[in-house]
């Protein structure tokens, strides 16, 4: 097997295992609309990488970060949270386009950043990858305990002499980190996919959090293998393939399920 | 306020506590404290700040004016009026237990056993009944070996034999921990009995004192009688009547003075509390002395 492909591979499953993780968090809290803003904010971090000269997951990680902090500023207040997100969501995203397309001298081929371009990845940018998926890894496993009693009930966590806010935090600075990580992977726009669906398809199977979240990062990675698998094959986008597959296997077990909920 | 101190070491206390929600007074000037081993009860109709003052109590809301004191270290077990399960996020009973921190089997199932739960490990939380849900809340509030017990309308939804059942199996968790327990409830009736004080809240304190002194008042029988409609009149006539705690025996009609020696009768038969509350109990016999208005009006 040649070793772009090998590479791809590595560096979709990675990409899959951390954002199937977190995802789970984001489905729990219903953050998907998060999820997306903080996604869309990387084209205008691709941008600004371009403009500076500086490496796209800086760019891209930066941006996201930014954009995270403030969406987290703006939820402690009482606007409408999905006018406010759409907004951001969707301003952004064309902000970062119009930036693109100013960058002087530069043609950039925004196919790559808008649904990922994984059979591009080199060495290092695998090391990024993997890298920030240990990170996400070692955050929630540390702080799984309190994110749980707050996703819960925020009340509940203030009873335990847990910050509910401090939580929050937690989680939206890992989103901006998983936005940087599968920039090259699944591209700005189907981000959000790979949060939320093995983690919806996670749902049906499982009984406990942990088992959710395990499974999340295993239909992650399977989706993510097949994808390349997909995408070579019938020579279609490896992105979009990942997507298509994690899908897949939503709609496989939540038929399942309905089927089985019949009989029983 | 020196007349809420107890002689016993307070395990929480609230000092002049105000909050407001979009410049609304929703709570306003509140002291309230509770002691070690005390089952306290605040009772008050809807938006009277009962569940905003627990909230701050816990240290969910930061209030605007006014301060919180707790015993260095202590331990909350805190019970929600509601608890939204998501239905994404799966979770089993004994998972449940184990929020925040992580527990031992046997002290899981003993207390399950002890909510008459035994057994229900596996079920999700999501397929419980009402009441089984707030047992396993009481269960795991109980699990954290907490100081003081905090519960938020803890049966709401229940049947009045569910309901029963739950506030003699809270009255068993003290006596077994003797931990405080602080009840937020409307159901005054059933409260009564196992509360050691209570507390009529409107906003601000409205009276506080033992449940023999409510039960003393003429209004009492009302507020059996007709139900919600009887307590929220009690309550609002508490309420417009502006007494002050700091004063001196109520200067009020001759309700101040007609009610005095119902005091003291009834004082001899509570025995859990000292002399910090005389003027409480002067509060609540004051309401009393108004109460033929409402007899009046029946």
């Amino acid at each position: 097997m040649d070793d772009f492909i090998v590479r791809a591979a590595l560096a979709a499953v990675g990409t899959a295992v951390g954002a199937g993780l977190l995802g789970c968090f984001v489905v729990w809290r219903r953050m998907a609309y998060f999820g997306d803003a903080t996604a869309h904010a990387a084209i205008l971090g691709v941008a600004v990488a371009l403009g500076l000269s500086i490496s796209v997951f800086a760019g891209v990680l930066g941006v996201a970060l930014l954009m995270a902090l403030l969406i987290y500023a703006l939820s402690g207040r009482t606007f409408g949270a999905d006018t406010v997100l759409g907004v951001l969501a969707h301003g952004a995203l064309a902000l970062g386009l119009v930036a693109v397309a100013l960058l002087p001298g530069v043609r950039v081929d925004l196919d790559s950043y808008l649904f990922g371009d994984v059979l591009t990845v080199s060495r290092s940018d695998l090391a990024v990858i993997w890298a920030g998926a240990a990170l996400i890894g070692a955050v929630l496993w540390w702080n799984w305990s309190a994110l749980l009693t707050a996703t819960l009930n925020p009340d509940l966590a203030h009873a335990a002499g847990i910050d509910p806010r401090r939580q929050q935090l937690v989680l939206t600075l890992l989103l901006a980190a998983v936005v940087a990580v599968s920039i090259k992977v699944v591209g700005a726009l189907l981000m959000t996919a790979l949060l939320v669906i093995p983690a919806a398809a996670a749902r049906g199977l499982a009984r406990t959090p942990e088992a959710m979240a395990l499974l999340a990062m295993g239909i992650g990675a399977g989706s993510a293998l097949g994808g390349v698998w997909l995408a070579l094959w019938l020579d279609t986008p490896v992105g979009p393939s990942i997507v298509c597959i994690a899908a897949a296997i939503f709609a496989l077990v939540t038929l399942a399920r309905a089927l089985g909920g019949k009989l029983v | 306020m020196p007349g809420l101190q107890c002689s016993r070491m307070s395990l929480l206390a609230a000092t002049a506590v105000t909050v407001r929600f979009g410049g609304q007074h929703v709570l306003q000037n509140v002291s309230m404290s509770i002691a070690q081993g005390e089952i306290v009860t605040i009772v008050g109709p809807n938006g009277s700040g009962k569940s905003t003052l627990l909230r701050v109590l816990i240290g969910a809301l930061a209030p605007v004016g006014g301060a919180v004191q707790r015993k260095a270290g202590l331990r909350i077990g805190y019970v929600p009026q509601r608890l939204h399960i998501d239905p994404t996020l799966p979770l089993t009973v004994r998972r449940f237990l184990d929020l925040p921190r992580r527990v031992g089997q046997a002290d899981a199932q003993a207390a399950l056993a002890q909510v008459g739960l035994a057994g229900m490990e596996g079920q999700q939380m999501t397929n419980l009944s009402g009441g089984q849900f707030q047992r396993v809340l009481l269960a795991r509030a109980v699990l954290g070996k907490p100081d003081i017990l905090m519960l938020d309308e803890p049966t709401q939804g229940l049947d009045q034999p569910g309901s029963a059942g739950f506030y003699r199996q809270i009255e068993e968790v003290r006596n077994r921990l003797g931990c405080a327990v602080l009840m937020v409830s409307h159901e005054l009736h059933v409260v009564m009995a196992a509360s050691d004080r209570v507390i009529c809240l409107n906003g601000h304190v409205c009276c506080e004192g033992t449940p023999e002194v409510v039960r003393a008042a003429p209004a009492y029988r009302e507020l059996f009688g007709t139900g919600t409609g009887g307590a929220l009149a009690l309550y609002r006539h508490e309420h417009d009547h502006d007494h002050d705690h700091s004063a001196a025996p109520a200067p009020g009609p001759a309700g101040g003075a007609e009610n005095r020696p119902e005091h003291g009768h009834h004082h001899d038969h509570h025995h859990g509390h000292d002399h910090g509350h005389h003027h409480q109990h002067h509060h609540a016999a004051a309401g009393a002395g108004r109460a033929p208005v409402h007899k009046a009006a029946e």
